[in-house]
This record gives C-alpha cells, sequence and structure tokens, in this order.
C-alpha cells in the first residue's frame, strides 16, 4: 500500500471503514446460549464502535485545516486495467460526515440495549455492517468505490426495517430498498459515462475534467436520480416517512443521521464539482423542489398524528433547507448546507431517540396518546425541550447557524427563494411547539402515563453527547465550520472558474 | 492431426466411457463410484486444458485457444460442482443411479466440443452430443410425470432448434461454399460477399442457438423443464450447458459473421431486451422457486447478450466475466434448494423457506448473498457481472440497452428480495432436514466466491479479456 502525505502514519480511513467487520467476524465467533449470545453481542458491538469512534477523533485531531485538499489519502491497485484503483481520502467536506457516522453508531448501539430482544446477535452484525459501508461511502475518493458503499447501505438497512421494524415493516423495507435502488441504477451509468469519458474513476480527476455541455446534462440528471431519492426531495419523498414510521429507532436515527445525508454529501462531491454547468442550468428547478418540500412537508408534519412520521416530514423540510443551500453555490449557502446537515443528523438523531424513549414504556408514538408528561418526566421534558428548539433553529443551538448561512447564501441569489425557503424556520416553529404541547404540556388523564420513569442513566449517556454537541454547535460553530473553511472556498471558486470559462468559450463561439 | 489439442475432450470422452462399463459390470451399486469417477474425470480434463497447447486440430475442425480455455475450465467446474451437489440429492431421492454421472460426463464432452468447435459441422456434432444425454437426464426420475413431460418437451422443442440450426449451416454453406469458421470469416470481410441467402442462414443459425442458451422468444421451454427435471438436472441444465452455448454464440457470431454486424446487431439487441424483462417481470407471480429461477436465468442471459450485442472485445470479455459470475451464483442458489428438503422430501415453493434466518441462519444468509448477488447489488459478484455489461454498452453507445438493463434490474431486484424478506422477515415454518456436507461445501464454495469477488475481481478480468481478444484479431 502507497500511502502519500498521509499525517496519522498509517492508513487510518482503512482502519475505521473496516475495523466494525472485525467486529462482525468476533460477534459472530460467539457461541453459547441466547441469553449470553445476546450480551456478548451488544458488548463487542458497543466496543467496536466505540474504538472506531476514538480512531475518528485522531482523524480529527490529525486533520490539517488550512487544506482544501484531500488527506490521509490511500491507493490500492484494485482494477488496474481500467484505471480504477482502491482509494480513500478526506478533505474538509467528508471528514465531518466520518465523524457524525461514528458518533451516531456507538449512540445507536445503546439505544436498542434492551428495545432490541430478538436476534441480537444479527442486528448488532447488520449495525456494524451499516457502518462500515457509512464511512467507507465518506472516504472513498474513487467512484466505483464510492459507488459500491453507497448501494451497499441498502443490504443492512433492508434488513434492519424489515426485521425490526414495526407492523408494516415489510411494506416500509422494500419500498425503501427498491426506491432507492431505481436511483442508483441510474447513477451507475452516469458513472460509467464519466468513467469512459475521463478513462478513469478517481474523484479528484474527474473533477478536473470537463464534460461537454450537452452530456453534462444528461450526466447531471442521472446523478440527481440517485442523490435526489437519497436526500429525499419532493416528489421522491415518500418512502421516507415509510422507512421512518416503520425502522427501529436506532435504524431512524442512522437513517435521519447519516443516510439522508449521503443524497446531499453526493450533491456536493459530484454534481456541482464536476458538472458546474448543468448544475447552474439546473438550479432554479432545484429552488423549486426544495422551496415545495420545505413548505409542503412542514404543512404535512402539521397534521401528523405520529410522532415519528411528524419528525421524519420535518426531515424532509430541513433536507429542503440543505439543497436549496449547495445550489447556491456561494461560500454561505454550501458552508450552511454543511452545518445544516451536521446539526440536523445530530438533533433528528436525538429527536428520533426522544420518540423511542416513550416508545419504550408505553408502545405507542400516537401524540393524542401522550399528555403532562412535564410532571412524571422532568429531565425528559427538558432533553425534549432543548432538541426542539434547536430543531426549530433557535440561536444558541446548532439548527440557527446552518438555517442562517443558507438564507444568506440565498439572498445573494434571489430574495423570493430566501423568504419562501425561510419561512421553513417559522413552520417548522410551528409544528414543533404545537408537537411539545400536545406531549409534555397539559394534564395527566391517562393512568400509565401517572407513573412513567424518568430518564434512566443509561438514556443519559446517551443524550449527553448530543446535548453537548448542540450546544457547542450553537454557541461556537467556527470550531466545525473551521473544517470546511477551506474546502469550500475552493469549490466555490472552482465552479466560478469553470462557468466564467464556458461563458468565454460561448463568446467566442457567438 | 495434431490429435493432442483434442486431449482434454478424449481424456473426459474415455474416462465416461470406462465409467460406464464399470457401472454395468459391477453388481452391486456403483452409483457412489461412478460419482468419483466422473468427477476425477473432470479435474484430468481441466489440468490438460489448463497445460495443453493451443492450436488448430483435424484440419482445422477443433480449436484450441484461451477463449475455448476458458470457457471450458468454466464447463467442467460447472459440471464437476453439479455432480457434487447431485449425488447426494439422488440418493435421498431415489433417483440415484450410476448412469446419471456418465450422462454428464458425455453432455460435457459435448459441450467442450462446442467450444472449441472451429467448423460449423463439429458445432453440430458438439452440440448433439451434449443435446441427447440432457434429454435423458431431464426424464431421468421416470416415474414422475412432470420430469417425463419435461424430457419429451425438451426433446421436441430442442430437435426443432437443432433442426433450424442445421438450415441455418446448410443455408450457409451453399451461398459461401466453407463451413470453417476462419473460413467464413476470411470470406466476409469483403462486405460484397454476404449475400442475401448467407445473412438468411446466420439468422437461422442465431435463431438455433438463441434456443439453448433460452432467450427470449425462444425461452418456452425453461420454466417447464427447469421445474419438472429433478433438482439436480436442473442445477446442470442452468449452468454447463448454457456456458457452452454462450461460448458458441459468441465465437461463430463474434469471428465468423463479425464483419456482418450491421445485420444481426439488432435481432441480438431485440433478444436481450425481450429477455432481460420478461425475465424480470414473469418472475414476479412465481411461487415455486425452480420456476422463478428459470424466468431469472433468462433474464440473465439477456445481461449476457448485451456482450454480444455490442459486438466488441470488451463486449465479450462482458460475456465472459458474466457466465463466470452466473456459473457460480446459480449453482449456490440451486445448492441451498437442492438443502429445501423435509423429513427426506424436497420442497420447492417460495413460502417454504419463511423463516429460514431462525431455522437455519447460515444457509439464509448464503441464500442471501446469492439473492443479493443476483440482483446486482455491490458487494457481491453479479454487481460486477453487470457493471462488465454496461461498462461495453455504453462504451460501444447501446444506450437503449443499458438504461433497459438497469430498469429491469430493478424490477428483478423485487422477487430478489422478496425471497430475502420471507427467509428473514417471515415467522418461522418447519424446519429443513439437516445438511449433507457435499452440499454445505459448495454452497460454501460458491458463497465465498460471490460474496468475496470483489476483492480479486482484476485476474478474472484479465483472463477474460485475454479469452475474448482470440475473437477479434
Amino acid at each position: 500500500m502507497t500511502s502519500l502525505g498521509n499525517a496519522a502514519g498509517f492508513p487510518i480511513l482503512s482502519l475505521i471503514t473496516w475495523l466494525p467487520l472485525i467486529g462482525c467476524l468476533m460477534i459472530m465467533s460467539v457461541r453459547g446460549d441466547d441469553e449470553t449470545v445476546a450480551s456478548n453481542s451488544r458488548w463487542t458491538a458497543l466496543w467496536t464502535s466505540l474504538i472506531v469512534m476514538v480512531l475518528s477523533f485522531v482523524l480529527w485531531a490529525k486533520f490539517d485545516k488550512s487544506d482544501p485538499g484531500l488527506q490521509f489519502n490511500e491507493h490500492l491497485a484494485w482494477m488496474p486495467a481500467f484505471k480504477v484503483g482502491y482509494s480513500m481520502g478526506v478533505d474538509g467536506i467528508s471528514v465531518l460526515f466520518v465523524l457524525l457516522s461514528t458518533v451516531l453508531t456507538p449512540i445507536c448501539i445503546l439505544s436498542s440495549w434492551q428495545a432490541i430482544h430478538t436476534r441480537v446477535r444479527e442486528f448488532m452484525l447488520s449495525f456494524l455492517i451499516l457502518e462500515t459501508m457509512m464511512v467507507g461511502m465518506f472516504c472513498a475518493t474513487d467512484f466505483v468505490v464510492f459507488y459500491m458503499f453507497f448501494e451497499a447501505v441498502l443490504i443492512p438497512m433492508y434488513l434492519i426495517i424489515g426485521i425490526w421494524g414495526g407492523p408494516r415493516r415489510v411494506y416500509a423495507a422494500v419500498k425503501f430498498f427498491l426506491f432507492t435502488l431505481t436511483g442508483s441504477v441510474l447513477m451507475l451509468l452516469a458513472l460509467i459515462a464519466m468513467w469512459l469519458h475521463a478513462g478513469t474513476t478517481d474523484i479528484p480527476t474527474l473533477m478536473a475534467t470537463h464534460f461537454p455541455s450537452h452530456m453534462q446534462t444528461w450526466l447531471f440528471l442521472a446523478l440527481f436520480a440517485s442523490f435526489a431519492v437519497k436526500v429525499p426531495m419532493w416528489p421522491v419523498h415518500t418512502w421516507l416517512p415509510d422507512a421512518h414510521v416503520e425502522a427501529p429507532t436506532a435504524g431512524s436515527v442512522i437513517l435521519a443521521g447519516v443516510l439522508l445525508k449521503m443524497g446531499a454529501y453526493g450533491f456536493l462531491r459530484f454534481s456541482v464539482p464536476m458538472l458546474p454547468e448543468a448544475s447552474a442550468y439546473f438550479a432554479p428547478f432545484i429552488y423549486t423542489l426544495s422551496v415545495v418540500a420545505v413548505i409542503y412537508t412542514s404543512l404535512v408534519a402539521l397534521a401528523q398524528e405520529d410522532m415519528k412520521k411528524l419528525i421524519a416530514y420535518s426531515s424532509i423540510a430541513h433536507m429542503g433547507v440543505v439543497t436549496i443551500g449547495i445550489f447556491t453555490f456561494n461560500v454561505q449557502g454550501i458552508s450552511g448546507s454543511l452545518f445544516q446537515m451536521l446539526s440536523h443528523g445530530v438533533v433528528s438523531g436525538a429527536l428520533f431517540l426522544i420518540v423511542g424513549v416513550v416508545y419504550d414504556r408505553i408502545h405507542t408514538r400516537e401524540i393524542a396518546r401522550y399528555g403532562g408528561l412535564a410532571d412524571p418526566m422532568r429531565g425528559y421534558a427538558l432533553v425534549f425541550m432543548l432538541f426542539m428548539m434547536a430543531s426549530v433553529g433557535l440561536p444558541g443551538t446548532a439548527g440557527f447557524v446552518g438555517e442562517f448561512l443558507v438564507i444568506i447564501g440565498s439572498l445573494k441569489v434571489n430574495f423570493w427563494l430566501a423568504l419562501l425557503g425561510g419561512a421553513g424556520m417559522i413552520l417548522g416553529a410551528a409544528y414543533m411547539l404545537y408537537l411539545y404541547r400536545r406531549v409534555i404540556f397539559g394534564r395527566v388523564t391517562r393512568d400509565d402515563l401517572r407513573g412513567i420513569a424518568d430518564l434512566s442513566a443509561r438514556e443519559w449517556t446517551l443524550f449527553a453527547p448530543l446535548i453537548v454537541l448542540t450546544l457547542w454547535m450553537g454557541i461556537y460553530p467556527s470550531s466545525f465550520t473551521s473544517y470546511f473553511d477551506a474546502a469550500v472556498g475552493a469549490m466555490v471558486q472552482h465552479h466560478q472558474a469553470a462557468l466564467a470559462a464556458t461563458t468565454k468559450l460561448a463568446g467566442l463561439v457567438h | 492431426m495434431n490429435w493432442t489439442i483434442a486431449l482434454p475432450e478424449i481424456a473426459l470422452a474415455c474416462c465416461g466411457m470406462a465409467t460406464m462399463i464399470f457401472g454395468v459390470l459391477r453388481k452391486s451399486d456403483a452409483t457412489l463410484l461412478c460419482t468419483m469417477f466422473s468427477i476425477a474425470g473432470y479435474l484430468v480434463a481441466g489440468l490438460l486444458v489448463l497445460t495443453g497447447a493451443f492450436g488448430f486440430a483435424f484440419n482445422g475442425q477443433l480449436v484450441s485457444d484461451p477463449f475455448s480455455a476458458f470457457n471450458q475450465l468454466l464447463i467442467l467446474t460447472a459440471a464437476a460442482l453439479c455432480t457434487v451437489l447431485a449425488s447426494d440429492w439422488n440418493r435421498s431421492q431415489g433417483v440415484a443411479r450410476f448412469e446419471l454421472p456418465v450422462l454428464m460426463v458425455f453432455a460435457t464432452v459435448g459441450m467442450m466440443v462446442m467450444t472449441s468447435a472451429s467448423n460449423l459441422m463439429t458445432l453440430y456434432l458438439g452440440l448433439e452430443l451434449q443435446s441427447l444425454p440432457l434429454y435423458v437426464l431431464a426424464a431421468s426420475h421416470r416415474d414422475n410425470l412432470r420430469s417425463s413431460e419435461a424430457g419429451l418437451k425438451y426433446f421436441v422443442l430442442s430437435s426443432l432448434a437443432s433442426g433450424l440450426l442445421l438450415y441455418g449451416i446448410s443455408l450457409v454453406y451453399g451461398f459461401s461454399g466453407t463451413m470453417d469458421l476462419v473460413g467464413l470469416h476470411d470470406l466476409l470481410s469483403s462486405p460484397a460477399n454476404a449475400s442475401p441467402g448467407l445473412v438468411v442462414g446466420i439468422v437461422f443459425v442465431l435463431v438455433g442457438l438463441a434456443f439453448k442458451v433460452s432467450a427470449v422468444p425462444f425461452h418456452m421451454w425453461t420454466p417447464d423443464v427447469y421445474e419438472g427435471a429433478p433438482t439436480s438436472v436442473t442445477v446442470f441444465f442452468a449452468t454447463a450447458p448454457k456456458v457452452a452455448a454462450m461460448s458458441l454464440l459468441l465465437r461463430v457470431m463474434g469471428t465468423s459473421f463479425g464483419s456482418l454486424l450491421g445485420a444481426w446487431q439488432h435481432l441480438i439487441v431485440i433478444m436481450s431486451v425481450l429477455s432481460m424483462v420478461l425475465g424480470a417481470l414473469a418472475a414476479i407471480g412465481q411461487s415455486n422457486i425452480k420456476r422463478l429461477l428459470a424466468y431469472s436465468s433468462i433474464g440473465h442471459m439477456g445481461y449476457a447478450l448485451i456482450g454480444l450485442a455490442v459486438g466488441t472485445a470488451e463486449g465479450v470479455r462482458g460475456t465472459l466475466v458474466y457466465m463466470l459470475i452466473y456459473v457460480f451464483m446459480t449453482v449456490g442458489t440451486f445448492g441451498c434448494i437442492l438443502a429445501m428438503r423435509r423429513k427426506g422430501q424436497s420442497v420447492e415453493k417460495v413460502s417454504d423457506l419463511a423463516g429460514l434466518a431462525s431455522n437455519d441462519p447460515v444457509l439464509a444468509l448464503a441464500l442471501a448473498v446469492f439473492m443479493f448477488s443476483l440482483a446486482g447489488i455491490p458487494l457481491m459478484s453479479g454487481f460486477f457481472a453487470k457493471l462488465y455489461i454496461f461498462l461495453a454498452a455504453v462504451q460501444s453507445g447501446l444506450w437503449v440497452l443499458a438504461i433497459i438493463g438497469v430498469l429491469a434490474s430493478v424490477v428483478g431486484a423485487f422477487y430478489y428480495i422478496r425471497v430475502i424478506k420471507v427467509m428473514y422477515f417471515d415467522a418461522p415454518a418447519e424446519s429443513f432436514d439437516a445438511r449433507p456436507v457435499s452440499l454445505s461445501i459448495v454452497v460454501a464454495v460458491s458463497g465465498l466466491f460471490t460474496a468475496f469477488f470483489f476483492l480479486f475481481p482484476a485476474p478474472v478480468v484479465a483472463a477474460a479479456q485475454a479469452a475474448a481478444s482470440v475473437l477479434f484479431h
């Protein structure tokens, strides 16, 4: 293995990516009665994911913030005849997503400690495989490798929803699988076309390659099919509420926290830098879809009876803000959407955990079934309030910074875009406060709610890191934005240079 | 003469005859020993292929080159794996006879002749040598009505296809004056020699061979024969003969008629599209897993045909890799189906797999790997098969094929993941009998190949590249 410019001195990205599979091997070798297997699987999975998390902190610490390019590069010949290699590397855009994945995974495993009591071994295996695929996808710097991880995520997620999900889990799992696969296979064709045009699938080389304008249009549409389903953008979002409602809590957390980011990450990694003309051409189209998503899904969220479904719709609205930000093509917009993705990863993950807490006790997610939890569950009400406010975008919490930056970025493009995109914040306040009022305030009318237990020590452990992160991101955002400032700046410059070159070329022709 | 070129075929044929004589003369049950001998025959033939020289034999009747070596090794591997799978299943289902492995050996000899044929006459002989044992094999469960029906159906339709092929060959000979594949290539390199009669002949040859790979619209026999034949025979039907017929198609169309690509390309494109679409749609409604796999194999042949439609070395390489990966996936899947026995009786409904993940997690995992692979999901090998095929298609600008191909694969994914759904999400049914060791080994080998192909794609592709480049010199 050749390691070029690897600050860690060892292939740290491969280690972070593949280490969970070693945990899988250990879990598979566990023998004994059901109880032993379950308990050993839980502990092995937790320790593996914690070690991975610590390793990713090393990555975090050693990352050079001033460098806009890829770092910790690794390269291994894989299909040399096709100029396809196993290449890994992170830049300012991907490094924080790696961290998001590695931080959320142990939290998810801990949150399923008691909630998952059947086929625990398989659950933990699926989760560790899922972690490998997620991290690998964010680290891959070769399009084929990226595609493989991107699509392989389907396998563990399909099983997680289908085996440990709710009553309509089969429908939700199959819908999730087929929606995502349809988009992905079209991306595969775009991948092949780009591969043949550039002669390689190395991402930095592809970024430097200029694709002809007519080709960019088709490539953009093919990539859009894949990423838009994953984000998800209106109108291909319908799989998400189903998947969220049926998935077990941990599955929802990862789905909202990381998997939705894969689509937006794809836009940032491929569509915008590699297809600048088509991106600019299609930007109004993306704005329209995003604004519709923000307003429509927020209104739909207002009408929901199921807590998880409400948060699922709110995720679509928040991701609408993200796509607006990406396609403003200015530093504020893109930084804002990156920040929004990270904060949404933390906050929506936490909100799903919050739903999971009461679901574990009462076994229903129906909003009308609750009320007055402020009295018996004081700690819970406090935590819920914090994340509710963060989701609304209260200044001082993580949610504010991203939305604010995106609004600034979109103001530079168009006033109405900023106004309509910003309407999401107001509507968000409406449905979240309404949800909070119905669940937490009022009088306790039901007997089983009177004696309901407040957060346990394990649950506090789950929420503690998320609370710290939410406040940290809200109060001192530059400790996160500084990671991607250089990379975003370079990307915006690259984009403008590419557009300027085309305009110049067009001027010569006419 | 240079008969040593044909040494692998000769050795395997001798092994088959010796085994048959041994089986007849031996008083007690000779099935197990005959199985062993036939596997040994495959091994020896494989070694001879590996070490053998390249060249022409019998005045250009037979050729040995990297292309034939690649396909012969694949055929021998498939035949050996099928023989191992069949031995235990046949015994438990009461259809074990020493003739069955021997018949498989003879069919394999026919397939090897097919892949190394360098003359339309040799090609036909090989094809018939392959077909005759297959008719008997399909009907080998002779007390079973459906098995006899399958044998008869296969016999009638296959003879018809052979007749068409022979008619096509005679037309080609009549209008060109040669049956030598290389001679035809040289003759047709000047387009003036391509008379309409010759093109009609080519179409007949194409139809005859399309029947053998069960491409739509010549696929009608496949579901019935797959379902009716004993499962141990079905797995053989689904693998080795497909490789042989596909290699024939590639060699004949690619080498001899390659310069007339424009004349037959659209036929292959249509067959390919129809096969992919029908394979995807018709499988959805199937409740019998053997029928389901029959439609699935029709679909897969549609994908493999894309490589031929492209008509370039890249396309042929894609098809060869596809066939290699297909063989391992299919053998593994059928291995899992052969393990579906309750109280000694074989069951073959998809719903019989319910809750397999709880009863037999290892078998369920293996079948899940094969299903994801057949659906073309990475990191499984099936993804790479499709990747190389689509790469070739896009390279030649066959966008329609590529787009229909990927969309059909999404439809196809639906029924593959339905099998996984039945195994993993449904409540457990009664568990299956214990798996025999031989079967576990075959499933494990193909499962590991399928799951870990992504670690070593380069050497396989390089071998296929070497084989494919022979056809385009």
